[in-house]
């Protein structure tokens, strides 16, 4: 079939008029599948309508992406009933009736993404914020270099000479200041003469990120070795971050170097009708686009096979972290092998035998695209996966902190934490939306299972939205929202996330047996008031659409966001699961012994009917 | 629809191999097209530039990082040996004065006048590349390596850990069943292959490092033993690169199972022969499994043709997941329509009758097709 290069040169009418947009055609090329989705408008709304998939192409045999990408429109149109690929195998553009779309769009995280090498002067300081602009943009990090890691300089350059980075982010100092360590960390980049993981032919792009003093002594430094471009510092004094010019340099050079060195991705490139985003950057966009709307502190997650993604956005402040061996199946045995058996097995109410699961998990990771067969095989991944999340999530926690350098006004409450490190903005009491995406929380057998795993692992705090990613759409809406944010926003909420419902917990732990607090529940069809006892748990329905008003009257020793004992009124949000009453304690603490973690999961489990008997 | 089963892995007693051997940096190709090699063969060699030094001269030697070069007794490109002067600084009013010795072989790569930083690149390590395979040069891509190509019998692994190597190929379990123990291991095994049945144990390796056997290839290991063997727990199948001194593959996966008895059969037929083998196994995009290549003479030599990889009525398959996990079957039936499973969720499935007789209903992401 010939995948040549596309339409007629136009300029479309789209883009003068966004709102004549009536067809869009999306596409997020992982790893291993590319996934299509169709969006249309309809009676003036935005609706995503149909979805198809197709494995990707960008290894041999045919080792062209947009071969992918046409197998993934085909299957998207025959659904639904239009023609996207003409018999030359291209897209028909614009939309004509029942024929074509007006809009081409995509993502791309195949070929194992964007891979970076990011450097700064002082660890917690001008290299958290370089680390912090390239896992914006949708990098993975593969090692972070600072002067003041302790590492000898020898051995830095023999991991930078190791290391096959996609390109390098160096910054360190701020503006005016002294030039000479941020020169010192490029003396050992030159050396190094680090070579692109693609292509032999090109160098190695270095984005300069850091003092705009030192430019000139940068580029004598690494004019040779490396194909160097500068933007504005990422820190230009202690108290601001300036991520924004780094991030997008990043996806031009992402664009520019990386994609095109994959196979196919000149034509996709020339295919699409806004910049190719890594799909991770296009995720974090949306999510930042939904919360700055409705004035939310939102959390993310994406649990793949190999890596979860955390994004959070609190108070306006985006942070995104790749925990790079936490996954599903290629890295489940790393989930095991850092979280520990015994830490799995806490959330299994059924008894196992340690050898065999063991073999099991490795077993799982080098044939990583079998699925449970049996209740017992789901409940233990489904175990697995409260662990990546739950290690995944302190990731983020510890990463997403406030400005290291930065002089803070403290409160005589942080004198006694005796807490001298940085304080992470994710807090969880503030969270009002919790968003879940990955095959193990998309596709749990019971939704309810889905709500479960996020409330351990994350242990959600006052009251908090819970949704799912229906598809997985976020990256393609992510992208959409650069050319049609309305569009974006309105397919986001209407098709995209699937209402969990609410989960009503109050941070702290009473004694066994105390009152952990007092509810009165009103609205949706539904008035009800009782109280829930410290460890217990309790679902309660209240339909998708729906909303009730909520009053909370916690015990003394718990908080509901207004002070240990002191009561809220609250709106809640239904969903296919309803509203869960946590009041099992924050943190939460499960029994040490074996047998006893066994029967209080038994006992949760029943009460929220997670498994069938 | 994307194919929802593993395609399986290779065991076949024909098939033509090529293996790309390239240098990690340009270099020098040793060998032409047509010409024949044997696996220890060097086919092309390199120099690596030696490590960087960094000294910081400004301080060793007490002046401003400016002062630098007019205080240099060789320049960037020199070469320098132990004890040779590289620096000089007269001190204060000719008091004091000090130099910088070289403490090593290499070159002066740079000074910075900026940090006072001295950079000595050591002397260059030769690195070659081996054929791996006993073959003919297929391709030589110019200063930078070769393929080498064979005709051979192969059976991929699904597991491996240690790197490349080849030896005389010995089978040393009577069956397919039993477990390649310490006592299935002689002296005489000495650089061999050594193929077992089922599980190979701790004690198994340590025994064929002691008597310095190549590799040790069986159906399974446990995964204990391995976390043993290896000093930590594995986290990522990425592998390869272990210095065991020993290179282990298993065919079927983690636990007591035994090698498919075509495997062994395969295997048992070429007892005595030279083999190569390569534990290093990835997976993830671009899958790499381990494998056995048992160069074969032209008389012996059939090729045999790869079916499509298709799961159909008939097709002999391989239950990759519990509860029947390792079984061996024939597909009976597929059904359009997805079937719900005792885990609640909705899959597409295939009816298998397994060797045991038994009739099973196992998801199609859980079977796994026999080729060769």
């Amino acid at each position: 079939m010939n995948h040549g290069p596309s339409n007629e040169q136009r300029e479309p009418a789209w883009r003068a008029n966004p709102d004549s947009l009536e067809v869009i055609l999306a596409t997020d090329c992982g790893s291993t599948t590319t996934k299509a989705i169709l969006i249309e408008k309809i009676d003036g709304v935005y609706r995503q309508t149909y979805r198809g998939e197709a494995p990707t192409t960008v290894e041999e045999p045919l080792a062209d992406v947009t071969a992918g990408v046409i197998n993934a429109a085909t299957e998207v149109g025959e659904l639904a009933g239009r023609r996207l690929v003409d018999d030359q195998g291209l897209l028909v553009r614009p939309a004509r009736g029942k024929d074509g779309c007006d809009v081409y769009i995509s993502t791309s995280s195949a070929g194992g993404g964007l891979q970076m090498l990011v450097a700064g002067v002082v660890r917690s300081m001008s290299a958290a914020s370089a680390e912090r602009a390239a896992l914006g943009a949708g990098a993975i990090v593969m090692e972070t270099i600072s002067s003041n890691d302790k590492r000898p300089p020898y051995k830095t350059i023999q991991r930078i000479r190791d290391l096959r980075p996609d390109m390098i982010l160096l910054s360190g100092g701020t503006d005016g200041g002294t030039t000479r360590h941020v020169v010192q960390l490029a003396e050992l980049i030159a050396p190094a003469r680090p070579q692109p993981r693609f292509g032999g032919q090109y160098r190695m792009p270095v984005i300069y990120a850091g003092n705009q003093s030192a430019r000139p002594l940068v580029e004598e430094t690494l004019r040779e070795a490396c194909e160097l471009s500068f933007v504005e510092n990422v820190r230009p004094v202690l108290e601001r971050e300036n991520l924004t010019p780094a991030r997008d340099r990043i996806h031009d050079l992402f664009l520019e170097h990386v994609m095109a060195h994959a196979p196919g991705y000149d034509k996709l490139i020339a295919w699409a009708d806004a910049p190719i985003m890594p799909t991770p950057g296009a995720v974090g966009d949306i999510l930042q686009q939904i919360a700055k709307r409705d004035g939310l502190n939102a959390v993310g997650v994406d649990i793949g096979g190999a890596t979860t993604d955390v994004f959070s956005v609190f108070h306006g402040v985006f942070n995104r972290t790749v925990s790079a061996n936490l996954g599903m199946s290629y890295s489940i045995a790393n989930v095991c092998a850092e979280a520990g058996l015994e830490n799995i097995l806490r959330w299994v109410h059924h008894p196992c035998r340690e050898g065999e699961l063991r073999n099991r998990v490795k077993n799982k990771m080098i044939r990583p695209t079998t699925i449970p067969q049996t209740l017992e095989a789901l409940i233990f991944e489904q175990a697995v996966a409260r662990e990546a999340l739950r290690l995944s999530y302190l990731q983020h926690r510890e990463f997403a902190v406030d400005l290291r350098g930065v002089q803070q006004q403290r409160t005589i409450g942080d004198l006694f934490q005796q807490n001298a490190g940085p304080r992470s903005i994710v807090d969880n009491l503030q969270l009002d939306l919790l968003v879940a995406s990955g095959g193990v929380l998309s596709h749990a057998p019971r939704a309810v299972q889905t709500a479960a795993m996020l409330i351990d692992a994350f242990e959600p705090e006052g009251i908090t939205q819970l949704a799912k990613d229906s598809i997985f759409m976020m990256p393609h809406l992510g992208v959409l929202a650069q050319i049609h944010p309305r569009a974006a926003l309105e397919v986001f909420e209407r098709d995209c996330l699937i209402p969990l419902g609410t989960c009503v917990a109050p941070r702290g732990n009473a004694r066994p047996g105390d009152v952990c607090f007092r509810y009165r529940i009103s609205g949706g069809g539904f008035s009800t008031a009782g109280e829930l006892h410290v460890g217990d748990w309790k679902l309660l329905p209240l339909a998708p659409g729906d909303t009730a008003r909520i009053e909370v009257e916690p015990h003394r020793r718990c908080d509901m966001g207004a002070g240990p004992g002191r009561s809220i009124s609250a709106t809640i949000h239904g969903g296919i699961v309803g509203v869960i009453l946590d009041g099992r304690g924050r943190p939460l603490r499960l029994p040490t012994e074996r047998h006893d973690c066994q029967k209080q999961m038994d006992r949760w489990q029943k009460e929220l009917n997670l498994y069938a008997e | 629809m994307p194919q929802a089963y593993s395609p399986g892995l290779l065991v076949s007693p024909g098939r033509t191999v090529r293996r790309r051997r390239i240098l990690p940096i340009t270099g020098e190709v040793l060998v032409a097209p047509g010409d024949h090699v044997t696996a220890r063969q060097v086919v092309a060699r390199t120099s690596m530039p030696g490590d960087v030094e960094p000294v910081n001269l400004s301080r060793v030697l007490g002046i401003p990082p400016r002062d630098l070069p007019q205080r240099l007794m060789r320049q960037v490109g020199d070469a320098v040996h132990p004890g040779d002067v590289v620096a000089h600084s007269p001190g204060l009013f000719g008091l004091f004065p000090k130099d910088y010795l070289a403490e090593i072989s290499g070159t002066i790569e740079a000074v910075s006048r900026v940090t006072g930083q001295l950079l000595l690149r050591r002397e260059p390590r030769s690195v070659d590349v081996l054929a791996y395979l006993t073959g003919t040069i297929a391709e030589v891509i110019p200063n930078e390596g070769v393929v080498v190509e064979t005709s051979a019998a192969v059976v991929q692994g699904i597991f491996g850990i240690g790197g490349e190597g080849c030896g005389s190929l010995r089978i040393v379990t009577p069956t397919s069943r039993d477990d390649l123990t310490a006592d299935c291991l002689t002296e005489e095994l000495a650089g061999c292959i050594a193929v077992g049945g089922r599980r190979i144990t701790r004690e198994a390796v340590d025994r064929a490092r002691e008597l310095g056997l190549i590799a040790l290839v069986a159906g399974g290991i446990d995964d204990h033993d391995l976390r043993e063997i290896l000093g930590y727990d594995l986290g990522v199948a990425i592998t390869g690169s272990e210095a065991l001194g020993l290179t282990i593959i298993v065919t079927e996966g983690f636990g007591e199972i035994g090698m498919a008895e075509r495997s062994f059969r395969l295997l048992k037929s070429f007892d005595g022969r030279e083999a190569s083998v390569n534990g290093a196994t990835q997976i993830r995009a671009g899958v790499v499994r381990p494998e056995i290549v048992i160069p074969l003479t032209q008389r012996e030599f059939t090729e045999t043709e790869l079916e499509e990889p298709v799961l159909r009525n008939g097709a002999a398959v391989r239950v990759i997941r519990e509860p029947w996990f390792g079984e061996l079957g024939q597909v009976t039936e597929l059904p359009h329509e997805p079937r719900l499973l005792a885990s609640g969720s909705l899959a597409r499935v295939a009816g298998v009758k397994l060797q045991s007789g038994e009739m099973a209903v196992v998801p199609r992401a859980n079977l796994e097709l026999i080729q060769g």
